[in-house]
């Protein structure tokens, strides 16, 4: 058993902590202010290798696995949440999606730019009224006599679609069947009929992209139709448990980032004459959030692991997300009573920390789901 | 061109320092190690040259195995190969002993130039390279900002005191100390980092020649905080405005606030 990076992890670890605080450090104020996503910075995120980073060479990405994908996302999310959860949507959701269940023609042609990050890809199961219950899907794709098939409906919530360049969404191709009657379909930014909408004013991750998308009467060909009819949500499900790690990481690198500016201002901070770190309490809160820290971080990579041994991680995926986000809003709440009323503005970043931490406890399944994904897996083998 | 760039794991700057028991150095295990900044800015100059006029970058560095990482960071960021001169107690030897050894370990290269960091961080001599020069019989440049390599000689830009430059010119084969800050230091891509896995590090030893050649120029007996005295002085003798005439001239000449 080993609990240390390797070399070349840690190699990775230090490069894009690197690049992170050169490259997005200086920004983020700005950017989550004014609601900026920033996709000037995605060329350079390409270039380092991020933008593909699960999947193997031949399909343009960096042949890396979850142990050092996870390394990448807790280090951006570190310093930004925002494009933590870019990465990792990019990386686990559209771009796996394809890689997992796409043919190799599907691969060649869409997977390939998305791994070498020259396009951006969004991934499309919440609807309205299929939240956390993914089955749910009111879109409807029909069948046409002259090929392909015609998509009507909307999606919500969904991170990169109005910048994304291939959204894989789901919808329903025989409602009689429930949710072995859900189909997943590439599209294309500028087909006729699919148009992103409505962009959401977020509490946090706001240099993040998250928004609606429509479609009316798109024609999708039936080359672009990921799998069998009817296996759509069984492969979003398969999806979910790469991703959820990636979710896990983001809410890890939100934690550290928090617990780091706490640290630091509570051995600046002089109140009755001495460092606050000095009072019993303060170091209480302080242990409390390393621990906790360390103990999210240690699911997050036994599961990053497991997946990378190839091994079904539904449990331990949802594990490391459920108990990496709950860490994440308590240690970065925490961060902000350490900082006392410097902690409750935008002059010191906890409080963006916390806002950020927020979407971890919702995105990709809320705990609430989360415990039941675990609970299924508990009960089903014992 | 074959370009070798020397580079120097130095003490981290955030590092809190203690006095080690000898009072010869600062404390190293309580050190964590990065490379010496300006060394970084050396070892980009270099890429950049190699990208423009094709040729070689070779990265070599002196010291313990712990130098193996900033040798290592270099090759992911795009150096082609390394020497990594090898000895525990090569970290600490002074500017003549350092420019000696590295110049038995560079001399075989016949390099076309030698890029170094303008000083260490650490001990901060900015010797190093200037010495290495002359033992290699290079003509040098101190304090370089701009490298202009397409010309039959080298022209080069130095920084001057209070925003003054100086273009420079000089045959090859030559050394440059490069300034820190002049340019944007690339990543290691990931890419990079996969490759540097098999990039040639040559270790080597110094030969006991150069280590005694080296040896007796100069050595650190002691170092030590700054003392801090406290002193109180009566100025004017009950006279308040020769007090201040002499307080306004201690301000002046002792303290230099004024
Ligand atoms: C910033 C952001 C980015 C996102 N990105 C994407 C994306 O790229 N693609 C995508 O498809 N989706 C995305 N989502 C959507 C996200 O996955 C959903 O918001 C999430 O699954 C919850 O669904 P909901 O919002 O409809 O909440 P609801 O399902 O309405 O849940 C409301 C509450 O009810 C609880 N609840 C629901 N059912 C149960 C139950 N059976 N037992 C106990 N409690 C229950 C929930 O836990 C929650 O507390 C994103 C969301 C956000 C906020």
């Amino acid at each position: 058993m080993n609990f240390e990076l390797n070399e070349e992890q840690l190699q990775i670890k230090m490069s894009v902590r690197e690049f992170a605080e050169g490259e997005i450090a200086p920004h983020v104020l700005e950017w989550d202010e004014s609601q900026h996503f920033p996709v000037e910075l995605l060329p350079k995120l390409a270039e380092l290798g991020l933008m593909g980073i699960i999947f193997p060479e031949e399909y343009g990405g960096a042949g890396m696995g979850y142990v050092e994908y996870v390394t990448a996302i807790e280090e951006l999310s570190r310093v930004d949440g925002s494009v933590g959860i870019s990465v990792a949507a990019h990386n686990s959701l559209c771009s796996n999606h394809i890689y997992m269940f796409g043919s190799e023609e599907q691969k060649q042609k869409y997977l390939l730019p998305l791994a070498q990050g020259k396009h951006l890809g969004a991934w499309g199961l919440t609807e309205a009224q299929a939240g956390s219950d993914a089955s749910g899907t009111r879109s409807t794709a029909v069948r046409q006599d002259g090929g392909g098939w015609l998509v009507n409906g909307s999606k919500n919530f969904i991170t990169h679609a109005i910048h994304g360049d291939t959204c894989v969404a789901v919808a329903s191709t025989d409602r009689s069947k429930g949710n072995r009657g859900i189909t997943a379909f590439i599209f294309e930014k500028g087909m006729k009929g699919f148009a992103p909408a409505k962009k959401e004013n977020k509490l946090g991750l706001r240099a993040s992209e998250t928004a609606s998308v429509i479609f009316e009467d798109c024609l999708v060909p039936d080359a672009n139709r990921i799998g069998n009819e009817g296996e759509g949500f069984l492969q979003a499900m398969q999806v979910l448990d790469g991703g959820r790690i990636s979710i896990a990481a983001l809410a890890v690198g939100i934690a550290q980032g928090a617990y780091e500016s706490a640290l630091k201002y509570s051995k600046e901070r002089e109140q009755f004459g001495k460092p606050i770190s000095e009072f019993q309490a303060i170091q209480f809160k302080l242990a409390d959030m390393a621990t906790q820290i360390d103990a999210a971080r240690l699911l997050m990579y036994r599961a990053a692991y497991l997946k990378d041994q190839g091994r079904k991680v539904t449990k331990e995926s949802a594990m490391a997300k459920l108990y990496a986000s709950e860490v994440s809003v308590r240690v970065s709440e925490e961060a902000i009573q350490i900082h006392g009323g410097y902690g409750y503005t935008k002059d010191y970043p906890p409080e963006k920390y916390w806002r950020d931490s927020k979407l971890c406890t919702i995105g990709e399944g809320t705990s609430e789901i989360q415990r039941l994904v675990i609970a299924k897996q508990l009960l089903k083998n014992s | 061109m074959k370009i070798i760039v020397l580079m120097k794991q130095v003490g981290n700057k955030d590092a809190i320092l203690r006095i080690n028991r000898d009072e010869t150095w600062i404390e190293e295990g309580d050190l964590s190690f990065e490379v010496n900044e300006s060394d970084g800015y050396a070892l980009e100059e270099a890429l950049r040259l190699r990208e423009k006029h094709g040729g070689e970058v070779v990265v070599c560095s002196m010291g313990p195995q712990r130098v193996k990482s900033v040798i290592k960071d270099a090759l992911a960021r795009g150096a082609d190969r390394a020497i990594h001169i090898a000895g525990d107690d090569l970290a600490h030897v002074g500017p003549f002993a350092s420019a000696t050894i590295l110049a038995e370990a560079i001399h075989g290269e016949q390099p076309d130039l030698v890029l170094t960091g303008l000083q260490s961080d650490d001990y901060g001599f900015a010797q190093t390279g200037v010495i290495l020069a002359e033992l290699l019989k290079f003509p040098h440049a101190t304090i370089v900002i701009e490298v202009d390599a397409s010309g039959e000689r080298l022209r080069v830009k130095r920084e001057l005191e209070s925003g003054w430059y100086q273009w420079y010119s000089m045959p090859t084969p030559a050394l440059l100390t490069i300034q820190s800050g002049i340019s944007q230091i690339r990543y290691a891509t990931l890419k990079g980092i996969m490759a540097a896995k098999k990039k040639e590090i040559r270790e080597v030893t110094p030969s006991a020649e150069a280590l005694s050649g080296a040896a007796q120029h100069q050595r650190v007996t002691k170092i030590y905080f700054p003392l801090k005295t406290k002193q109180t002085q009566f100025l004017g003798n009950g006279d308040a405005k020769a007090g201040a005439a002499q307080l306004a001239e201690k301000l002046r000449t002792e303290a230099r606030v004024i």
